[in-house]
């Protein structure tokens, strides 16, 4: 309700935030306030915000909260929902704005009575709405090839127009001239100019023979696909019963594509392995615990997690031993996150952790004796071995995927200062002794270490901070240089391994996938012996392989390697990239799409995996551990890698060779009904006139013939969805696009031209002298018309019968009912009723009666589809029988389905 | 897309395990095997070669003759005076012979024939009325603008019927005459009941006045008769009153326009009940007189007239016999490649 920029609204518990807003105070201490994103990002954990200190003494107070007059400076409206930077100038001073103060549109307020709010940006500009309607639009390779057909079969329209206009020009200049005596009206003929009548019968027949291009080719396509979609958001066997998740096909318009896929790349966390992360080992100065098999038992810690296992009760030793580096390494873990508490009651810790490595080392130390209670932005409260210990926070230098760590600064009760940091052991151990103990054992390794800090350095680098931070431009990077500065000299804790196990069924499923030719490439931000071990326990990597390449992101830089890049690693079996960033993910799709032709499909399930998914030709989403930005813009989603297999070898091959059948059918159809007013032309002086009635014209395409071959695309398998798991191979056809290409097209072409020849001219030959067998005649182009389109009728009838392989009940009520619709229709067009109600379009009064009672145009009919019929039966069968493909000699084998 | 469904519970977004979404409806999988396919394909062909030999022993009974009178006999003073439009108004009469070997047996059916003209030319067609045929009195006295340039005459006046069709309307007229060894007797023909039904009873109609008292010349009092022909319409048929306005026989033949170039249109059937055509027509001489009026040469045509007796798929028609044969004949011989190939590699 006309919420502009610079309003200052309040919102309420359980409300949507309506705009981009600056918070300013709110109900919960310290300017405080939740949120819950689930709408932008989909995370569903809740999400701290808080004001300022000098605008949330602002209050709920009115009159101030009117009064206020800051003036905010900010970036422009964008699209990234994890940043923000700004600046506040209020009262001569000036404040840092980020993220961490804003509300976004879509979100929703939670746990916060009020909250007092300046609007930044609203309607279009809010960060939700510049979001919208970015994602690149995807068309399928059959999509391209329809469109390119289409302007293929104008081209040819164009053609038979020219060929018809010539056919008029020579046929007025010849014989019109002659009968220009009962065609007194012509004035382009008595003025002899053939030429501009020719021009007109141009036009005439482009109108004709427009049915050639079927607009409801499209409508259909899209039916099409859609039932397709339904299909996969219908499948039991995709459906993850552990987490309530069905597959959901998110577009409908790639389906068929999923036939064809080439290349898979897959992110590693969360789409190979489960991203449930188990605290399993860690190494306390130089010393490691979690290598024995024994139980632990917490019950020395009443806050402990029941859930929570360790296979080393030395470690608890320790602990009771009260050792000070295991104490501080449990310190560490506990104070550097940014887990949220929620205490619902006394001792029920629940932490609402961003990423799950994240919360299973806070939840190991709090097993362990170090229990993070509660925070505030100022300060930690920690209970270490049951006594309450609070730390005063000073800064927090953030996580992000180029630094890979983060780090906090506290002051303890004592009054030291400490610097923790943890981080990814790469990146930490640049600064320490190199130590590799974990990494050969495919954990996720973090170092963690610590610094003391003197309070005059850190005051002095504070004051850098605060400068820093309230830059517009460059901001980023002027913070990482100040955290880079001062995490320096860290001093080695130890490190912990964090266990991702395997999802089910992985190597199955890359096993099975890598016999259908697809490719699969991992590309992890992982390290390589992680990645590595990874790899050989999903069977990508075995120790007979020898092509095998694994490449490291480091190394990826120069354009003028991509070339040679790629050419290596499509030498190889497996390829791992490890090490990359999300936008080297990107690239590395690109490249293989650009440059091998072949229909790419990245999985992931992270955030990071986002550009990866929005640039291959079919993204799929993981909808798992963390968060939903990876489903949100993804295509298809689905709970479990292993459901892939499914998705690929059943579902797209069915919608590839179905969509491939409809094709071949539609185009052949198509040419048979409108070709034979070409040949017409012959015999009509090229007059444009049409052979049909303008009634089955209209009806043909959409009434007569549409449904059994939309039932064919919905319904028909040529191989049962058990066969497709067994036999991989039966996905090759999809990958070299054998099943609609332009040789096919050629193919229906010609099938549809030879169709229309013999249904012209086979009841030209019969009809042109024919009679009644009372003697009158039926060779008037009424009953000639009646005669071809029942034929044209029955015989593609006929033909989708022979190109269905799977006849349900639907199918044979669509055929039958069409053909039963088509003589119900023309008998009510050639009804007495209608004519003597509008005489003028119903001229074909009596005719089906009057022909369809004859012996003789029953003959024909037959005739005309046997003729029609069985040559392409006879091509189809020594095809089968003499070059078998394997998906024919599959059906040949396999016994019809029992439904269970 | 993902419906979340009203059930509550656990499992409240499973899908429902239906049939016919899991895609295991009940189906039958016809396959295309060497036991299915080469049955079918003998059979086939021995249907089709069957059919046609039936067909052609079938057509071999019936007989046909066709005359072209166009410049034949002394039609072709005729020919030279109709080529002149200038004589349109005078009649021309002429006669050809023409001999039977051998007696047409049973319903004898006679027909006119024209060739090379095109009654299929799509301005051709459109051009007519058929609200007015139908008796439409609004139509009548206002005809369809699709029937220009044949819609007003020079007065001014409707043309009925309009519209080029009926403007061309053949109008050559025929009296078949037997020349027995004794005399010279004219075939008695019947000139009515040579429509379809539906067109003499439904599709044509002459317009319905309330009062039934008058002619119909007074029905069709403010018409024009089209340009082109010698009396109006009213008055077609000058011997059966019951056979004249947009009900006569000829002309609803005539408005039955033919497909292609080359047609015969009936023009009578023999009567049968008069000696000594109770058989059919005897074999023996015979001629047509002809009144001449339709002139063909503008365009190169040709008339004819065809007499010919029907079997139980119409007249007498070669083509289908011998394509039933043919295309019997070229599935037997693929039939019998398919099983050489399927012999030599499958197995």
């Amino acid at each position: 309700m006309n919420v502009r920029v610079g309003d200052i609204i309040k919102l309420e518990n359980n409300h949507f935030v309506a705009a981009d807003i600056l918070l300013l105070s709110s109900s919960e201490p310290y300017g405080l306030c939740y949120i819950e994103t689930a709408e932008l990002d989909g995370e569903t954990n809740l999400k701290v915000r808080q004001a300022l200190t000098v605008t949330s003494d602002l209050g709920a107070d009115v009159a101030k909260l009117a009064d206020f007059n800051g003036e905010v400076i900010c970036e422009p409206p964008n699209n990234k929902l994890d940043k923000f930077t700004g600046t506040l100038y209020w009262r001569d001073n000036k404040y840092p704005l980020d993220n961490e103060k804003m509300l976004l549109r879509g979100c929703v307020l939670r746990n916060t009575d009020w909250c007092f709010g300046m609007v930044i940006f609203a309607g279009l500009q809010t960060k939700l709405m510049q979001n919208c309607g970015r994602t690149k639009f995807k068309r399928t390779s059959i999509d391209k090839l329809m469109n390119t057909l289409v302007l293929w079969i104008f081209g040819f329209l164009v053609c038979m127009g020219v060929i018809l206009a010539i056919g008029n020009t020579i046929w007025e200049q010849k014989v019109g001239r002659t009968f220009s005596v009962y065609l007194l009206w012509d004035e382009p003929i008595r003025n002899n100019n053939v030429v501009f009548s020719g021009f007109l019968t141009f036009w005439s027949y482009i109108i004709i023979l427009n049915t050639m291009v079927p607009i409801s080719l499209y409508v259909s396509v899209e039916v099409i696909r859609l039932g397709h979609s339904y299909f996969i958001n219908w499948d039991r066997k995709m459906y993850y019963i552990q987490k309530d998740t069905p597959a959901e096909a998110r577009t409908t318009t790639l389906n068929e594509e999923l036939g064809q896929v080439e290349f898979i790349f897959s992110d590693k966390t969360g789409t190979l392995t489960q991203n449930i992360m188990v605290f399993n080992k860690c190494s306390i100065n130089g010393k490691s615990y979690g290598t024995i098999m024994d139980s632990t038992n917490f019950s020395f810690n009443p806050l402990s997690d029941r859930k929570f296992k360790f296979h080393d009760s030395s470690l608890v030793e320790a602990i009771k031993m009260e050792e000070p580096s295991v104490q501080e390494f449990f310190r560490l873990l506990s104070l550097c996150h940014t887990v949220m508490p929620e205490e619902k009651n006394e001792g029920d810790l629940v932490y609402q952790a961003q990423s799950p490595d994240e919360g299973a080392l806070v939840t190991a130390a709090r097993n362990f004796g170090f229990v993070f209670r509660s925070r505030t932005p100022e300060t930690v409260t920690l209970y270490e071995m049951g006594i309450a210990v609070n730390y005063q926070l000073l800064a927090i230098l953030d996580f992000n995927n180029v630094r890979k760590r983060m780090s906090v600064i506290v002051r303890n009760p004592a009054g030291h200062i400490k610097l923790y940091c943890k981080g990814a052991d790469t990146i930490i151990f640049d600064r320490l002794d190199p130590s590799n103990q974990f990494a050969g054992e495919g954990l996720r390794t973090l170092a963690l270490a610590y610094k003391d800090l003197d309070e005059n350095v850190l005051e002095e680098w504070m004051k850098r901070l605060l400068n820093a931070s309230t830059v517009i431009e460059n901001r980023e990077e002027g913070l990482a240089d100040l955290y880079e500065e001062i995490e320096t000299g860290l001093m080695l804790l130890g490190a912990t391994a964090v266990e991702d196990k395997l999802q089910e069924g992985v190597p199955e499923t890359i096993a099975c996938l890598t016999l259908a030719n697809i490719k699969i490439w991992v590309l992890t931000g992982d390290k390589l012996e992680t990645a590595m071990n990874i790899g050989y326990s999903c069977n990508m990597l075995r120790d007979d392989m020898n092509e095998v390449f694994i490449i490291s992101g480091h190394s990826v830089s120069e354009p003028e390697l991509e070339q040679v890049l790629l050419e290596t690693a499509c030498l190889c079996k497996t390829v791992i990239c490890c090490r990359v960033t999300p936008m080297q993910k990107a690239q590395v799709v690109e490249l293989v799409k650009t440059n091998k032709m072949a229909v790419t499909l990245a999985i992931g399930d992270g955030a990071n995996d986002v550009s990866m998914i929005k640039t291959a030709h079919i993204g799929v989403g993981i909808s798992g551990q963390e968060g939903m930005q990876a489903v949100l813009a993804s295509d298809y989603s689905f709970a479990q890698f292993r459901y892939l297999q499914r998705l690929l070898l059943v579902h797209g091959r069915w919608s590839y060779f179905r969509m491939c059948n409809f094709l071949f059918y539609f185009f052949y159809k198509n040419f048979a009904f409108t070709l034979v007013h070409f040949w017409f032309g012959f015999f009509c002086g090229f007059s444009a006139q049409t052979v049909y009635d303008q009634w089955f014209i209209t009806l043909f395409n959409i009434v007569y013939t549409s449904l059994p071959v939309l039932a064919m695309g919905l319904f028909d398998q040529d191989v049962n969805e058990a066969n497709s798991h067994r036999y991989p191979s039966l996905y090759r056809p999809g990958q070299l696009n054998l099943l609609f290409n332009k040789r096919q097209f050629f193919l229906c072409t010609l099938q549809g031209m030879g169709t229309s020849f013999l249904l012209f001219f086979i009841p030209y030959g019969a009809f042109c002298l024919v009679v009644r067998d009372d003697g009158s005649h039926i060779s008037d182009q009424q009953a000639f018309a009646v005669i071809i389109s029942t034929s044209l009728v029955i015989v593609v009838s006929v033909q989708i019968g022979l190109d269905t392989y799977y006849w349900t009940a639907v199918n044979h009520v669509f055929v039958w009912g069409s053909l039963a619709v088509y003589f119900a229709i023309l008998f009510a067009m050639h009804s007495d009723g209608l004519f003597s109600i509008l005489p003028s379009h119903f001229p074909f009064i009596g005719t089906a009666r009057n022909c369809l009672t004859q012996k003789s145009v029953w003959l024909v009919i037959m005739l005309t589809t046997v003729a029609c019929v069985m040559p392409g039966l006879a091509v189809r069968f020594l095809k089968t029988d003499l070059y078998p493909t394997l998906t024919d000699k599959t059906i040949t084998e396999q016994v019809p389905q029992t439904c269970d | 897309m993902g419906k979340v469904k009203a059930n509550a519970g656990p499992l409240a977004r499973r899908p429902d395990n239906s049939a016919f979404k899991q895609q295991r409806l009940p189906a039958w999988s016809p396959m295309l095997t060497a036991q299915t396919v080469l049955p079918f394909f003998y059979g086939m062909a021995t249907v089709c070669v069957l059919l046609g030999v039936w067909l052609l022993v079938t057509v071999q009974n019936t007989h046909e003759l066709k005359v072209d009178y166009t410049h034949a006999g002394s039609c072709d003073k005729c020919f030279e005076k109709r080529k002149d439009r200038a004589n349109a108004n005078q009649s021309c009469n002429c006669t050809v012979v023409f001999n039977i070997e051998n007696t047409f047996k049973g319903d004898v059916f006679f027909y006119y024939g024209l060739i090379n003209f095109h009654q299929n030319l799509r301005q051709y067609m459109d051009s007519r009325d058929d609200g007015q045929m139908i008796g439409r009195n609004k139509n009548l006295k206002n005809p369809s603008s699709y029937c220009e340039p044949f819609m007003k005459d020079k007065n001014g006046l409707p043309i009925a019927p309009c519209g080029a069709v009926a403007n061309s309307m053949f109008n050559d007229s025929f009296t078949l005459v037997y020349h027995s060894a004794a005399s010279r007797q004219v075939v008695p023909l019947f000139r009515k009941g040579i429509t379809w039904y539906t067109d003499k009873n439904v599709k044509f109609r002459n317009p319905q006045v309330e009062n039934k008292t008058l002619t119909l010349a007074q029905v069709f009092e403010g018409t024009g008769q089209p340009l082109y022909w010698q009396k109006p319409v009213y008055d077609l048929d000058p011997w059966d009153r019951n056979n004249n306005g947009f009900i006569n026989e000829d002309l609803i033949v005539w408005m039955r326009e033919a497909a292609f170039p080359n047609f015969k249109k009936l023009y009578g059937v023999l009567n049968r009940a008069i000696e000594p055509f109770t058989e059919g027509l005897p074999a023996g001489n015979y001629s047509v007189d002809i009144s001449y009026n339709f002139p063909v040469e503008y365009f190169q045509g040709r008339k004819e007239v065809v007499l010919s007796t029907v079997s139980w798929f119409g007249g007498q028609n070669n083509f289908l016999p011998i394509a039933y044969l043919v295309t019997g004949c070229l599935i037997l011989l693929l039939a019998v490649i398919l099983t050489a190939v399927w012999w030599k590699f499958a197995l």
